[in-house]
């Protein structure tokens, strides 16, 4: 699975083909967009703060979309905010990736009778990649939500088109 | 000889790391100094007020979480307070401790995020890892009595929704021991700090008459000499019962009501809620929390204006019922909006780079600015 699984014992040398090397070296550095909606952008900063330490995973936040590869839509999206984030989105360089954060931008979460004012779900103006549910969600959560999108990113081929 | 050249308009947000948020500053520059800010607000209303008159009042308590984020419990405490108040519920003594001790407890929290925030701002990263590091101590507290780290719609009207844990007062007692000696680790890593002071002292100057002027309250008011806490002032609760200071700014590095005084408000309130909540675990009483939570909750027709000390400053919720199960309009008064509207007055003539001093130093939260 890991890059170095085709290792020669005695130098250092390894056998991989074009897509492992790319998809391993894009995996593991997701610079993030660090861009806070809402109250998840609490539970982000806690994540990547010193108990949950997002660096580890090679996510670092960057401020500006055009270094980013990833944007977390952390809370309430609203009407008013829904056409900078994706004037945000069209700003960072391919290949990109989303991850919602919590309810909110998921669906409108408990906005979403009564709110007159809250996109019901940021998949209506960029597509998403990886939904975290809760409200919000805890670190962890948004932990698991980041492997799964690693492991998106694994099984994606740079000739074949994967949905 | 004067060269006459025209004034520059530069947007500052609503994607800036720096705005704590999605806020658009509109910035008119002369050269590099500033002649006038613009905060343009809207990017988070989640209209609150909207839903506060389709839901029943047990329900708001949630939504009530979710305007100032980071001090949940200090909202359903206000909102528990004003609706208390219109239906002439008395809540049980036990309840009232573990409403203060989790209110104190949340203060810490709150204040922890604005100053790691703070030095984050002014380009200090460490102490916003050591500020973290304690607030979540505070976090695992609060989880383990009602189960939630952030949003925790623990305080109801007329009592709470979960007894506290059997081990939570030794708990608290643990972590306030451990956690004293801490803040004079985030003073000597920040507040005086010799590129601390530089960046915030004798910057933003807010004099007392223009902070009472603008209707500015918490450690913003106090920070500029104004001895005025609404837990001293207009006890609610049992705040009359404890015995603590209420720190003010002095100037010490500058000027009474600049950046600096604001922010070392915040770090001495810290050691006034120790106190708070060290006092109110020593006298905490044996009894049912829910007792008083009534079957239904239908207030008399009328109208009350309840307030409570956020740490922000007062939030007050006005109520309005005409006697069915939900209030006809709720309207709340948000110290972070009334704080941000002296934005303009705090940055004239300063730098640009000193917008994010000043912006830092009022600590809004923008959940509750648009609401």
């Amino acid at each position: 699975m890991g890059i170095l699984d085709k290792e020669f014992s005695d130098s250092n040398i390894i056998i991989t083909n074009f897509d492992n090397l790319m998809n391993w070296a894009r995996l593991s550095s997701l610079w993030q967009l660090g861009f806070g909606l809402a109250c998840c952008a609490i539970e982000m900063m806690a994540t990547s703060a010193s108990h949950y330490d997002f660096d580890r995973f090679g996510v670092i936040p960057r401020n500006t979309p055009r270094q980013a590869d990833i944007i977390i839509i952390s809370g309430t999206v609203t009407l008013k905010m829904a056409l900078r984030i994706k004037r945000l989105y069209e700003q960072i360089a391919d290949p990109k990736y989303i991850i919602s954060m919590g309810s909110c931008s998921n669906c409108g979460g408990p906005y979403w009778e009564h709110g007159y004012h809250v996109l019901k779900g940021v998949d209506r103006v960029i597509p998403v990649d990886v939904y975290v549910p809760g409200c919000p969600p805890r670190p962890e959560a948004l932990l698991e939500g980041l492997l799964k999108l690693q492991e998106k990113i694994r099984n994606e081929s740079s000739v074949k088109k994967t949905a | 000889m004067s060269i006459k050249t025209e004034h520059m308009v530069l947007n500052m947000g609503p994607q800036h790391p720096s705005t704590h948020g999605v806020l658009r500053l509109e910035l008119e520059l002369n050269g590099e100094l500033i002649v006038n800010v613009k905060p343009h607000i809207g990017y988070l209303h989640r209209c609150f007020e909207k839903h506060a008159e389709a839901m029943t009042y047990p329900q708001i308590i949630p939504y009530t979480d979710r305007i100032d984020y980071l001090a949940s419990i200090s909202n359903n405490f206000g909102y528990a307070v004003t609706v208390e108040k219109l239906m002439g519920i008395q809540v049980p003594e036990r309840v009232e401790y573990i409403r203060v001790i989790f209110g104190e407890l949340q203060r810490i929290a709150s204040h922890l995020v604005a100053i790691g925030t703070y030095g984050l701002d002014i380009g200090a990263f460490t102490p916003f890892l050591y500020c973290f590091r304690d607030r979540e101590k505070i976090l695992s507290l609060f989880e383990m009595t009602c189960g939630a780290r952030l949003l925790y719609n623990y305080i109801w009207v007329g009592g709470l929704s979960h007894d506290i844990h059997p081990e939570f007062v030794r708990l608290t007692r643990e972590f306030l021991n451990y956690f004293r000696p801490q803040v004079e680790e985030v003073n000597q890593l920040l507040s005086y700090n010799k590129i601390f002071i530089e960046r915030t002292a004798n910057i933003g100057i807010l004099p007392a008459e223009t902070a009472i002027n603008f209707g500015m309250t918490g450690p913003n008011l106090r920070g500029s000499g104004v001895k005025f806490d609404l837990r001293r002032n207009d006890p609610y609760s049992i705040y009359d019962r404890f015995d603590f200071d209420i720190p003010v700014g002095d100037g010490r590095m500058g000027t009474v009501g600049d950046c600096w005084d604001r922010y070392f408000v915040r770090v001495l309130e810290i050691e006034q809620s120790i106190r708070i909540i060290e006092q109110a675990l020593d006298q905490i009483p044996e009894g049912d929390v829910s007792s008083a939570i009534p079957k239904r909750i239908k207030p008399p027709v009328g109208s009350v204006y309840g307030r409570v000390e956020n740490p922000r400053g007062e939030l007050g919720y006005f109520l309005i019922s005409d006697g069915g199960l939900n209030p006809f309009r709720l309207k709340v008064r948000g110290p972070s909006f009334v704080s941000l509207s002296v934005m303009g007055e705090l940055c004239k003539g300063h730098l640009i780079a000193d917008v994010i001093a000043i912006l830092g130093s009022i600590d809004i939260v923008l959940g509750e600015v648009d609401r």
